[in-house]
């Protein structure tokens, strides 16, 4: 399955690296040096990768990343620091950054759906959101305040659930952690967060339910206006939207755009 | 003269970032934001448990404070280091190493559901657990210290005059001991007051039940800053006026 997946990275990446050299002739020397990606810390995995994949079409161009939380990203792009491209998990803090004028036009990349992660076997037969509202479950949510809380209600409101977890915990992976912990019977985290897990220590597994696709999570790319290598910064959004990255990701469990 | 100057600018580097925060709050909104019920359901809370997480560490930490100072044992010094542990150790690992003792697949906390149904985590006894692992060594090394300073000629003439070991503990070497055991208490309190690491790792985040001040602070930080700023301030407010009132009449006393 990975091997698979690597081998199409593979071919898509000689076919980009065959295009890049045509464009080559018109920008030639504009592209190269640094360029500083801010991410959304749920990307950690899949930039790396891809910004690797990058480099080696451009032995010229060397990527540097910096994962946090796209709210502090945000908060960092807008307070002055020197970022070329801003991935983000949620438009939101994408339009923080637009708001203040320090970027423009964001384009969707990359989805994010919710699944149900339950331990390894599902001990409890969890088949949808109907059986989380079982008083005898424990249950781990987001809290409405970060992104994938904010999506966890609204895919319990499409399906009428009505659930009192047993707490609303402050990112993604604190969400997860309780489940990998065995604090908890469910979590409603991103499909990314179990894949990760899966192929980390597994113990866990996702259960996808239909309402999930009510609450669908943007991930959204633009390059900053002050990028210190504008050209650089535009060649590597570009490459975020070809085939090559496009595999990269959904082998980690987001979704075409 | 020489010591004016560092000390001034240490004052202004403490206090600084205070004025920071009530130079930004909003103060026009000020009352509404103070009658909202989740920030007075937020402060109960934290207030009730860092009470509470003060008495288990005043219950705990006085014995284990006089065991320190007056008995010799081998291994002493790697006891009293392994005393102050929660002090280096980041809150967030302290929340998970309860986790893994007192969580319902650990080390005691997996008999205790079996045979009770009961589990720490998710509870407000657990917020109060998760404080009380934090704020101890306050208390432990506060009160050791002034047990060692305590002359003991006192506790050998009670029990020369016929005085039990329960007897002289209790009417000789706490009331020798009682201003230290405030301060202790009072460091104890303003630590566990502040907990978030722990408290978030072991005990989660419900309203009411485990979210605490600091919990609240860090939510709000995520979509309302304004709200933020007046949550950390009502909690400044509380803890400082507690800290004034108490710390200059306990510590004053002999």
């Amino acid at each position: 399955m990975r091997t698979i997946a690597a081998g199409t990275a593979a071919a898509a990446l000689l076919a980009l690296s065959a295009c890049g050299s045509s464009a080559d002739g018109t920008e030639d020397g504009e592209v190269g040096g640094t360029v500083t990606v801010f991410a959304a810390a749920s990307l950690t995995e899949t930039f790396t990768e891809i910004g690797e994949d990058f480099e080696e079409a451009d032995p010229g161009v060397e990527v540097e990343f910096s994962f946090a939380g796209s709210s502090s990203l945000a908060a960092q792009i807008n307070q002055g620091a020197p970022a070329d491209v801003f991935a983000s998990a949620n438009p939101a803090n994408m339009d923080k950054v637009v708001e203040a004028g320090n970027a423009e036009d964001p384009e969707t990349f990359a989805r994010n759906q919710l699944v149900i992660a339950v331990p390894e076997g599902n001990p409890d037969g969890v088949t949808g959101l109907a059986d989380l509202a079982d008083p005898a479950l424990k249950v781990a949510l987001c809290a409405e305040e970060v992104p994938c809380g904010a999506a966890a209600q609204t895919a319990l409101d499409a399906a009428g659930v009505a659930l009192t977890p047993v707490t609303y915990e402050t990112d993604v992976k604190a969400t997860l952690a309780k489940l990998t912990l065995g604090e908890v019977d469910a979590a409603l985290v991103y499909r990314t967060d179990v894949a990760a897990a899966i192929a980390s220590d597994g113990g866990v597994e996702g259960v996808e339910f239909p309402e999930s696709a009510e609450a669908v999570n943007d991930y959204v790319l633009a390059v900053v206006n002050d990028a210190p290598n504008r050209a650089t910064a535009e060649a590597f959004a570009a490459y975020l939207r070809s085939d090559a990255a496009l595999a990269v990701l959904t082998a980690a469990g987001f979704q075409a755009p | 003269m020489v010591l004016l100057v560092p000390a001034l600018l240490g004052l202004a580097f403490l206090t600084l970032p205070l004025a920071g925060l009530v130079i930004r709050a909003p103060w026009g909104t000020m009352p509404q934001r103070l009658a909202e019920p989740e920030v007075l359901d937020a402060l109960r809370l934290s207030v009730v448990t860092a009470t509470a997480a003060t008495g288990l560490c005043l219950l705990l930490g006085i014995p284990l404070a006089w065991l320190l100072a007056r008995v010799d044992f081998r291994g002493k010094g790697l006891v009293r280091a392994l005393v102050t542990v929660p002090l280096v150790l980041p809150p967030v690992v302290g929340g998970v190493a309860l986790l893994l003792v007192f969580g319902r697949n650990g080390l005691v906390g997996a008999p205790l559901h079996e045979a009770f149904g009961v589990s720490l985590p998710f509870t407000t006894a657990g917020v109060v657990a998760a404080m009380a692992f934090v704020a101890m060594p306050f208390l432990v090394v506060s009160v050791e210290g002034a047990l060692r300073g305590a002359d003991v000629r006192y506790e050998e003439a009670a029990a020369t005059l016929g005085a039990g070991r329960w007897s002289v503990f209790i009417h000789v070497t706490i009331p020798l001991v009682a201003p230290g055991i405030a301060a202790g208490a009072v460091l104890c309190w303003a630590r566990a007051l502040g907990e978030f690491g722990a408290t978030i790792t072991f005990a989660g985040n419900f309203p009411g039940r485990t979210q605490t001040m600091p919990l609240a602070v860090y939510l709000a930080l995520e979509t309302d800053l304004e709200a933020a700023i007046v949550l950390s301030l009502i909690l400044l407010a509380v803890s400082v006026t507690v800290l004034a009132c108490l710390r200059d009449r306990w510590t004053a006393t002999p």
